[in-house]
């Protein structure tokens, strides 16, 4: 029976790719890694293409090894993926509109980033000059008696991102949601194409502000992979340290968020309070409250200097004073648990076929982390554990954050204690030859993917970056139905899904 | 919860709580801001944030500014959740093209007087995103803007600054959207 390994093994191999193999499949070789994501034996990690190249990343579930398979097609047509395994309907989609790549049999046509108002067609892939033509979306039908519609967005009643919500409700109760995005799309994949290392890892730190240090450092791995050059210890540490920061801060404010959302102000307050606690430390120990810029490739462009480490173990002594109390008040609260439990639940079967990552997943029994598997340093030389729960509702991704939340404690703890000493940058070497690299970083809310080509100047020649929202907001639109109107906004701070991350 | 609100009545508001130099500078400029903001409007401004393409970090920054360290409800400036209850639209990111309309729109739905506020170096030129098909590059492209608060992200600090230096302005009774109708009205005959 075919595996990852053994189409890999079958097709032709890439060099200069690395850490995982990178192969060139022909159409039947396609079509086998299409119908493994279908049996789930294996999980999607990223689609997306050159003008002439399809390519798509995948995670075997036995051996947990992950690979690319590569698709010629000259004639810019390959089979869809998304026909055959729904969560790469999307990501298909979204190819068409920025490389011109059709897929055979995609079962959803309309165009998904490309709201026909740019003056360009296809801008990855072989770009014309197009004047914009905006025409109506179709929206999918919905028929019954006594059903009515309600359109939200793309600018919403709070201070959050632009998107777009067809709601059709019976009554309070939702029985479709329907997601229009793509409003923020800045084509960042095109700006970086051609540039310098510096500036693009500048872009890369502009995907999705709440994860600055996650897509920094998921872009500084795939280059030091590309290039076959490790960042110093030190620098190595102070990622991980940096990056459990960024963790700690968006937990704080989702689990806050959230209780808002259930008009409980208190507990909004204090965590709010909490995470400004983890801004201000990250602003006095790295010069930036959200830690912009401060991962480049090479390793650290900020040293935990002077008193750098006492100041993080104070906020540690902090955060393990007031939390436990605020954690109590979350589970007593009985007007706050009927807002949570039982809402908003996502099926094991609907996680694990999406590959749900981040709390998403590990709230509906996915276990994944990719500081785990595939890992990276210093993780494997920390203790942590990975939350699960089973439960799938509202109340469980916020159990998940709140676990999350004594996990990066005691990583951080760990770090301070370990640090090593030393350099904390070593420039990246010129680069003679195309070469290229992949890394998959766990930011807070989920597995972030960055594939980068590197051309024989030392430039980018073609860099993706997936966002782990791409596998929630499906899950979000089967989430909410048969929910209230009024616990959309629960469910959707639940899984607070990155707009700007998904647009690009 | 008893227990936590004992205590948060005991200990008093952490909003004024002023230990190290950097509480120090926000209660200063708070004082400013307030001041200013009660002799322009009574107590209240309305503020609607408008993302017109931002990576979220100024989202996050100007949700700061609501937290119990920096309050801005306390001197009357308040979000609110259309433009029709607006004063000042705080618009941040570098104006995608998919967003143009919708900030067109949600600009022409304020009533006036109104001022525009572009939050974050992208919101000014583009920032590092000029140049890209899918961008329009700055909120003045789009809508007249009053004031920009640059900086990638801005601090809650300085955004603060930023509204104080929008309601000098505002005392000098002008914004960018008055001049602007004036310049393009016809001449009365």
């Amino acid at each position: 029976m075919a595996t990852l390994r053994t189409l890999i093994a079958a097709a032709q191999l890439i060099a200069q790719h690395a850490p995982w193999p990178r192969a060139l499949v022909g159409q039947a070789g396609w079509l086998e890694a299409a119908a493994l994501l279908q049996q789930q034996q294996c999980t999607l990690l990223g689609l997306w293409g050159e003008p002439n190249l399809v390519h798509m990343a995948l995670l075997d579930a036995a051996s947990q090894e992950a690979g690319i398979l590569s698709l010629a097609c000259p004639d810019r047509r390959y089979p869809s993926v998304g026909h055959l395994h729904a969560p790469a309907i999307r990501l298909e989609r979204a190819l068409r509109d920025l490389s011109g790549l059709e897929a055979e049999k995609l079962p959803d046509r309309r165009p998904w980033l490309d709201h026909g108002r740019w003056q360009i067609r296809h801008p990855l892939g072989d770009a014309e000059n197009a004047a914009p033509e905006p025409s109506p979306y179709p929206f999918l039908a919905v028929e019954g008696e006594s059903l009515h519609q309600i359109p939200v967005g793309p600018v919403h009643a709070g201070i959050i991102e632009p998107g777009h919500f067809r709601f059709t409700a019976s009554g309070e109760t939702i029985v479709r949601l329907e997601e229009r995005l793509g409003y923020v799309h800045k084509g960042i994949e095109t700006l970086m194409a051609g540039q310098p290392i510096e500036p693009a890892a500048r872009l890369a730190g502009r995907v999705s502000g709440d994860s600055t240090v996650a897509y920094a450092l998921a872009f500084a791995r795939a280059v030091e992979a590309a290039l076959g050059v490790n960042a110093p210890a030190r620098a190595v540490w102070l990622r991980a340290l940096m990056a459990e920061l960024e963790r700690l801060a968006n937990h704080f404010g989702d689990i806050g968020a959230i209780c808002n959302d259930a008009a409980f102000a208190i507990l909004h307050a204090q965590f709010g309070w909490l995470r400004e606690q983890v801004l201000r430390v990250a602003e006095s120990c790295f010069g930036h409250r959200l830690m912009m810029d401060r991962i480049v490739p090479g390793g650290v462009s900020h040293d935990l200097t002077g008193n750098g480490a006492e100041t993080i173990a104070g906020l540690l002594a902090q955060v393990r004073q007031g939390f436990p109390e605020l954690v109590e008040l979350y589970d007593n609260t009985a007007s706050l648990q009927d807002r949570t439990v039982g809402t908003g639940i996502l099926s094991a079967e609907l996680a694990r076929q999406f590959g749900a990552g981040g709390y998403v997943g590990r709230a509906s029994g996915r276990a994944f982390d990719a500081r785990r598997m595939p890992g990276y340093a210093p993780y494997d030389q920390l203790q942590f554990e990975v939350p699960l729960l089973a439960e799938g509702d509202v109340d469980a991704r916020v159990w998940i954050r709140i676990r999350e939340v004594e996990q990066s404690l005691a990583l951080i703890e760990q770090m301070l204690r370990q640090l090593p000493s030393g350099a904390t940058m070593r420039p990246v070497p010129a680069c003679a030859e195309e070469r290229e690299g992949v890394a998959l970083v766990e930011g807070f809310r989920g597995d972030i993917l960055v594939w980068l080509k590197l051309d024989a100047a030392g430039k980018i020649a073609r860099c993706h970056l997936r966002d782990p929202s791409w596998f929630q907001w499906p899950l979000l639109e089967a989430v909410i139905e048969g929910n209230i109107v009024a616990d959309f906004p629960l469910c959707n701070k639940s899984f607070n899904c990155s707009y700007s991350g998904h647009d690009l | 919860m008893r227990r936590l609100l004992f205590k948060n009545l005991v200990h008093g508001p952490l909003t004024e709580a002023a230990p190290d130099k950097d509480d120090a500078a926000v209660a200063e400029l708070a004082a400013q801001v307030d001041r200013e903001a009660r002799r322009r409007l009574g107590r209240t401004l309305s503020i609607r944030e408008v993302d017109a393409g931002s990576c979220n970090g100024c989202e996050l920054e100007i949700h700061a500014l609501q937290n119990v360290l920096y309050d801005l409800e306390r001197f009357g400036m308040r979000f609110v959740a259309s433009p029709r209850h607006a004063d000042v639209l705080l618009v941040t990111g570098p104006v995608t093209a998919n967003m143009r309309q919708a900030l067109e729109r949600t600009y022409q739905a304020t009533p006036h007087p109104k001022w525009v506020v572009a939050v974050g170096d992208c919101a000014r030129d583009g920032g590092v995103f000029s140049g890209s098909y899918a961008c329009v590059g700055g909120v003045s492209a789009v809508v007249p803007v009053d004031l920009h608060i640059g900086t990638c992200p801005p601090s809650p600090q300085a955004l603060l600054k930023g509204l104080l230096a929008l309601l000098e302005r505002a005392e000098q009774g002008s914004s960018t959207a008055m001049e602007e109708e004036a310049r393009v009205a016809p001449a009365p005959s």
